[in-house]
């Protein structure tokens, strides 16, 4: 019942945005071709901005992760986080979601696939993951966009959402499934 | 930013070497470098899209119309923005897309509002309080269903696989929350730099 819920809000989320501000739009009488392109023109513009700084940071991570220090961190912490409830197999997904979506995405099917399904470290994976955002990725691209080179705090305040979320993944994992 | 990826790329090489993983380090520049330009061309199409939508959006006074409905709340969140401004509801949308899942809409939208946000920014080269805010806002990762997630689980054959929404939900509002609040916080610690241009005048 509820699956099916999300499947048609999944469906339909973005189907009815485009449809009501097109709608609006035309029941006020806005040429909503010739604005279209008007306000498309800036795409390539804004993307070629953020070229630069996307290679930057992906380049370096890509680096980190090639090195192999985040799968040897993992192993250096996993006997003290065991104590805790965190199993060790989680780890990389802690470490690798804030870097990289996809590498996120392949870390979290590694550790459903390797658990039981129905375990907690699996549903522990499932929150992790669901409550991840790339941060490194999003700061390199809104940055980007405008050419802001000196980012103050919004590096730190990234990595401390990432840390509120990693521990209260932990946090409410326990509560609920354990 | 600067020490950040200093490090990152210095102990990536460092770490290779003594790891024996030097070729695959070196490997990784080149497909970093591919990955960033498939990236921006992904990137490049949605861009061009959702910009044009939005452009739309703005022109019909759906932007505005949410503008106003979200002062009070704004207000709070951004005090640097002027009340009257459109960028309200440039965020408002961007951070709705995301609550939705729709991170390719989502992306487009916050750059809209980011954009607007540089116009009023003194110091061009250097974070505004509101870019802090809004990137606290989008790194936090908040959403409503994880669609991808549940759908992993339930193809790897879990029972009940949307019993892990009400906690991921719990989860990414508390580091919503949280991220606002402690960019609130970092606002007094880390005030605006002054540019080298400023100080030499």
């Amino acid at each position: 019942m509820l699956k099916t819920i999300i499947d048609l809000i999944s469906l339909w989320a973005l189907p009815v945005i485009i449809l009501t501000i097109l709608t609006i739009a035309v029941f006020k009488k806005i040429p909503v071709y010739e604005i279209f392109i008007e306000g498309a023109k800036d795409g390539v513009k804004v993307t070629v901005n953020i070229l630069p700084y996307l290679v930057a940071i992906i380049v370096a991570i890509s680096m980190l992760r090639a090195s192999g220090a985040i799968e040897m961190m993992a192993q250096l912490l996993s006997g003290v986080l065991n104590k805790i409830h965190f199993p060790a197999d989680i780890l990389p997904l802690a470490f690798v979601r804030s870097l990289s979506g996809s590498a996120a995405l392949g870390v979290f099917s590694d550790i459903v696939s390797n658990n039981d399904v129905n375990s907690y470290t699996s549903k522990l994976a499932a929150i992790m993951m669901g409550s991840s955002e790339t941060t490194f990725y999003v700061l390199a691209v809104y940055f980007g966009a405008v050419g802001v080179k000196r980012y103050r705090y919004a590096v730190l305040t990234g990595i401390c959402a990432d840390l509120i979320g990693i521990i209260m993944s932990i946090v409410v994992a326990r509560f609920f499934f354990l | 930013m600067n020490y950040i990826w200093y490090f990152l790329i210095v102990f990536s090489i460092i770490f290779g070497a003594l790891n024996s993983t030097l070729s695959e380090v070196v490997n990784a520049i080149l497909s970093g470098v591919q990955l960033s330009v498939k990236i921006a061309l992904t990137l490049l199409g949605i861009m061009t899209f959702w910009l044009g939508i939005m452009k739309i959006a703005e022109k019909s006074g759906l932007v505005e119309f949410l503008s106003k409905l979200l002062r009070p709340i704004a207000k709070l969140i951004f005090p640097e923005i002027p009340s009257d401004s459109k960028i309200i509801g440039d965020v408002a949308m961007n951070f709705s897309a995301n609550a939705l899942g729709l991170a390719n809409a989502a992306t487009p939208m916050g750059i809209k509002a980011i954009s607007g946000m540089q116009e009023l920014n003194k110091d061009k080269e250097s974070a505004s309080d509101s870019m802090c805010t809004l990137l606290a806002m989008n790194t936090a990762g908040f959403q409503l269903i994880p669609a991808t997630v549940i759908a992993i689980l339930a193809a790897s054959g879990c029972k009940n696989p949307t019993e892990i929404i009400v906690p991921t939900l719990i989860v990414t509002s508390t580091a919503f929350i949280g991220a606002i609040i402690i960019a609130k916080m970092f606002k007094h610690i880390f005030p605006p730099q002054i540019s080298k241009e400023e100080k030499d005048a």
